[in-house]
């Protein structure tokens, strides 16, 4: 079976900056992929690059069977035409860290513009479809509200919805608790455990190691534009082999 | 006396709904072709707007009027004096629209056109639908100080003999060697004015169900 997203041999800078270095990764359907590293790292810059934000200086990355971008023999990543990058933006979701919800539109709004007016989508079956979503995020009672009605909390599990109601084959999740209070935190990582147990393919970026330990099958280490250490989530974060990565973790249990 | 001087209004009140139509849309156009990446474009823009609003509008509507003839030798008939101050008014004050165009759709988060690009939106649709809402909202207390401007603007359309409001209040006053059609008339103006305002607030409330 075709991976989901693949990615190989990634390089991304800004200026002299190199940001990524030769990167690599592989997600299967179903598979829950955590990313955790260092301030400064490049996961953010990684995201980017897999959700089209930014353009890639070099590498090969193919959502399922969709090749979107490919080294040529120069070494220059070359993408894919108009097409083929509209079609790859179906193929994935991304939730920020900041939400990005659009403030002007109601909560129902934010979660079925984009499946009536991007794919096209039947209204009354979109807006039941959105309805469905808001109702596993907690947020039934909120449809008709506006984004500054809702705590940070709220405001990120619609940006979930937002995200699911195009049936992305692939949500990628940029630090989605970094931003809110550590009360708040614990309803964003309770939905998103909850599509991890439906089998919905993850990868997430975070600083939540108890919640990458258990919610991830596989995590990846970032440091300095590489991968320094990889593996199933458990024995990285267990017991982990690199100096770099102990050095990281134990940062964190200090906490 | 009213009666001439609302004879006046009418015009007064064509002039500035014709500006209002013509520019508001204009403006917008004239933002995004000063902010195009296209520099040659974003070059030009920059010279009109700089010259639209660094000369006076009479000048300007004089130049509309008067240049056919004195540039090209040619005559446009009466009705020109009309086609003329509407084109005068309207590229004046899209000039100063797209400056007020400009700083509120830079003031939109980054993360408003990443979020709709991941969800597949079109340039044009990110534009009409996410951006360009949040940017009325945000440039309206500019705007509407433009707008009251242009209400009071609207007598400058006597240099060109077009007999608004303003016109008919001079011809009024010297004919019967009186300051009563002044008053009346800034009263009407003043009135007008009070209207626009109000049509403001109610925007302005209407727009009021979110904030960012
Ligand atoms: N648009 C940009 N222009 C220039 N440099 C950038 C840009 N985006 C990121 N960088 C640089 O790339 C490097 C990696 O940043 P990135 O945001 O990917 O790190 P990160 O791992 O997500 O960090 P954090 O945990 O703080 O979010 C940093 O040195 C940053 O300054
Ligand atoms: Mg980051």
């Amino acid at each position: 079976m075709q991976p989901i997203v693949k990615l190989e041999h990634a390089k991304k800078s800004f200026g002299d900056n190199e940001v990524l270095k030769d990167i690599s990764l592989t997600v299967n359907k179903g598979d829950v992929l955590a990313i955790i590293g260092p301030s400064g790292g490049g996961k953010s810059t990684l995201l980017r690059c897999l959700t089209l934000l930014e353009t890639l200086d070099a590498g090969d990355l193919s959502y399922g069977d969709l090749e979107v971008t490919k080294t040529d023999a120069s070494g220059k990543a070359v993408y894919g035409g108009k097409d083929v990058l509209k079609q790859a933006r179906t193929k994935f979701g991304l939730v920020f860290q900041n939400f990005n919800l659009f403030p002007h539109y109601t909560v129902i709004k934010n979660v079925t513009d984009a499946p009536i007016n991007v794919q096209k989508r039947d209204k009354a079956e979109a807006l039941a479809a959105g309805r469905a979503l808001l109702e596993k995020m907690g947020l039934a009672e909120k449809e008709d509200m506006v984004p500054c009605e809702l705590s940070g909390g709220q405001q990120q599990r619609v940006a979930i919805a937002r995200a699911l109601a195009m049936n992305p084959d692939v949500l990628f999740f940029d630090e989605p608790t970094s931003a809110l209070d550590p009360e708040l935190t614990q309803d964003v990582l309770k939905v998103i455990r909850e599509l991890a147990a439906e089998k919905m393919t993850m990868v997430i970026v975070t600083h939540e190691m108890n919640f990458a330990r258990d919610v991830a099958d596989y995590l990846i280490f970032m440091d300095g534009g590489v991968i320094v250490e990889q593996g199933r989530a458990e024995d990285v974060i267990n017991n982990p082999q690199q100096e770099r990565t102990r050095a990281f973790l134990s940062k964190y249990e200090e906490e | 006396m009213l009666e001439i001087l609302f004879s006046g209004f009418l015009f007064t009140a064509q002039i500035f709904i014709t500006t209002l139509i013509g520019a508001l849309p204009l403006g917008v156009i004239v933002a995004l072709c000063r902010m195009s990446k296209f520099k040659p474009l974003a070059l030009i823009t920059r010279g009109y707007i700089s010259i639209m609003r660094g000369t006076p509008l009479m000048l300007q509507l004089m130049a509309w009027a008067y240049g056919p003839y004195y540039l090209f030798g040619l005559s446009m008939g009466a009705d020109w004096k009309f086609v003329a101050c509407s084109i005068g008014f309207i590229l004046n004050y899209a000039a100063y629209f797209a400056e007020i165009y400009r700083s509120g759709i830079q003031s939109i988060p980054k993360g408003q056109y990443e979020a709709a690009s991941v969800l597949g939106y079109t340039r044009a649709q990110t534009f009409m639908k996410i951006v360009l809402p949040q940017v009325i909202k945000r440039i309206l207390p500019a705007m509407g100080n433009e707008i009251i401007t242009l209400v009071k603007d609207t007598s400058l359309a006597f240099v060109l003999g077009i007999m608004e409001m303003f016109s008919q209040a001079k011809a009024l006053a010297s004919s019967q060697v009186s300051m009563l059609p002044y008053l009346l008339a800034g009263a009407i103006y003043w009135v007008f004015n009070l209207v626009v305002e109000m049509a403001l607030v109610r925007i302005e409330k209407k727009l009021s169900y979110y904030h960012d």
